[in-house]
């Protein structure tokens, strides 16, 4: 998109080829994605601001609400300290296996959310899993618990920074963290004097996109959340139930808040990123 | 905007690419203590899967895995990523032509609904689809608790995959050998077929491979448009969950180990795709 304004004029379309081609992908889209989307807006507000006023008045789904958002913000939290960790190590720094790694950081992207909470249940599970009695005498409660929904979050969100911020650390080099170095910078300093403002750019897309996936997680939190009323329930979990229940304002509702932050999140990275390569 | 998200050839290929420094001791602990969460996390907790799924023998994984409802299930599952895959293989192409190629008032927007499956929670998209095709359908359609309907359901959420693996490709391509053949006479499908379609191959393989391995884990989208009939619409995460809630984790494990065996292909695959681009150029 912005690529395209900086190079030379890139070769159009021209003939009669270019309008049916135009047409077929808006048709496709329209009846994909904008028209449905549009009428999750319009169930929503059917009845007025009732639907919305419904699910905010209900001291269940606020708590619900509210869990949903520090989980996120946890796992984000979480994320982007590890993604730009990893990142800074695989980009500047040698290591034996770094290639296995590179690879094995992209598999949460292609697991199955069920799978991963079922791997979660395996290991940390109270009753049987690897881990999860040990944890438990100590204290602990993963699975069932507050800390098994933000686990199974940062699981599949995890690669989302690392892809956005390692082809920026390549694009800018490091000549600049050098020269901070060789005046007399500490690793502290160079980084948050030079590298950060660097990639600043590429942290925050990961950052957003990473609230956008761990809010809308669905399949993972189902498994290890065990789905306690008002304890261990988050957003996506009641758009389900209340749809099951014939509730399908509350539904359409709370559908709503979760797809207004998506759509927000898409477009303020849309809006961010041109800015930024122009 | 997610280009770099969903084109992972490139970042991944890059990412091990270029080396760097060695490590000190910082650097190490760092790497020790991010291998370490990487590990309990992520590792750990699959590789529990593969054992559990090895407990019961081969008989046991096999009896599990080709059990009549649980066959279907994988049967449909398989199936319809691959269909939609397909489909993929030319809408995606043809998307990404357009947002390239084509200029008109309205594009920026379609750029954004591209991306939208990509970060609309899945059981928010299944809800988005029964709204048009379901019950209450302002078109009549209802498609609901059919095949159709996961078919539907793989197409939202697959959707940005090869759009945004190829696009950046195009981007790139040079005009000037296209405009070369076009003057040596070659016609505008000759073209495409000898000129372009051979550069995009790698990036709508590894799209394509991406789109195939999320169709194959989708779960969220389904439960509200599906109905999840076993033997009919039942999908494989489906039945993984319903063994999970019967309290048969052996069971779901197995299950599992097949998706994860799928997931992984996908990775070796990506990356093989990614060697090839590497060696060319």
């Amino acid at each position: 998109m912005a690529e395209q304004a900086t190079r030379p004029r890139p070769r159009t379309a021209r003939g009669p080829g270019r309008y049916v081609a135009r047409l077929i992908v808006t048709a496709y889209l329209f009846f994909l994605v904008a028209w449905p989307l549009y009428l999750v807006g319009q169930n929503t507000f059917e009845g007025g601001l009732e639907n919305l006023s419904g699910i905010l008045e209900d001291p269940d789904v606020v708590h619900e609400l509210r869990l949903s958002l520090m989980v996120a913000v946890i796992a984000v939290v979480i994320n982007t300290v590890f993604g730009v960790g990893v990142s800074l190590l695989l980009v500047r720094y040698e290591f034996p296996g770094k290639r296995l790694l590179s690879a094995l950081l992209d598999v949460p992207l292609s697991v199955s959310p069920i799978v991963v909470g079922l791997s979660l249940v395996l290991v940390y599970g109270g009753r049987n899993g690897w881990f999860g009695p040990a944890l438990e005498g100590a204290g602990f409660q993963i699975i069932f618990a507050t800390p098994g929904i933000v686990m199974a979050t940062v699981f599949v969100a995890l690669p989302l920074v690392i892809r956005e911020v390692v082809p920026v650390l390549e694009e800018v080099g490091d000549e600049q963290e050098q020269a901070a170095r060789s005046l007399g910078a500490n690793a502290i300093q160079t980084f948050w004097r030079i590298t950060l403002p660097a990639i600043k750019w590429g942290v925050i897309y990961g950052v957003v996109l990473s609230l956008a996936r761990s809010l809308g997680e669905f399949g993972a939190v189902k498994v290890v959340s065990g789905n306690v009323l008002g304890e261990t329930r988050t957003t996506t979990l009641v758009v389900e139930e209340k749809y099951l229940n014939f509730d399908k304002g509350g539904a359409y509702a709370a559908a709503f808040l979760l797809a207004l932050v998506a759509v927000a999140a898409i477009i303020v990275v849309s809006v961010l990123r041109p800015k930024e390569s122009r | 905007m997610t280009t770099a998200t969903l084109a992972p050839d490139r970042s991944a290929a890059r990412r091990s690419a270029r080396g760097g420094r060695r490590l000190n001791r910082y650097s190490g602990l760092g790497l020790g203590v991010a291998m370490l969460w990487f590990s309990l996390l992520v590792l750990i907790p699959l590789l529990a899967v593969l054992v559990t799924a090895s407990e019961g023998g081969w008989s046991g994984f096999w009896d599990a895995v080709t059990n009549e409802q649980t066959a279907a299930a994988i049967r449909l599952t398989v199936g319809t990523a691959f269909g939609v895959t397909l489909v993929n293989v030319v809408m995606g192409t043809l998307i990404a032509w357009v947002l390239v190629r084509d200029r008109f008032f309205g594009k920026r927007l379609l750029e954004v609904l591209i991306d939208i499956p990509f970060a609309l929670p899945t059981i928010v998209a299944g809800l988005v689809l029964l709204s048009l095709y379901g019950p209450d359908s302002p078109l009549g359609v209802d498609i609901h608790n059919t095949r159709i309907a996961v078919f539907l359901a793989f197409l939202f959420v697959t959707l940005p995959f090869i759009v945004r693996t190829v696009q950046p490709v195009l981007a790139e391509l040079d005009h000037e050998v296209e405009e070369a053949a076009a003057s040596l006479g070659a016609s505008r499908f000759t073209t495409f077929r000898r000129i372009i379609l051979p550069s995009l191959t790698p990036a709508i393989a590894a799209g394509a491979a991406l789109s195939f391995a999320r169709g194959v884990s989708e779960y969220g989208s389904l439960v509200l448009l599906s109905g999840n009939l076993p033997m009919r619409t039942e999908v494989t995460s489906v039945r993984i969950l319903s063994s999970i809630e019967n309290d048969n984790v052996d069971n779901a494990a197995a299950v599992a180990a097949v998706l994860l065996a799928i997931s992984f292909a996908v990775i070796v695959i990506l990356d093989v795709i990614q060697r090839r681009v590497m060696r060319r150029g």
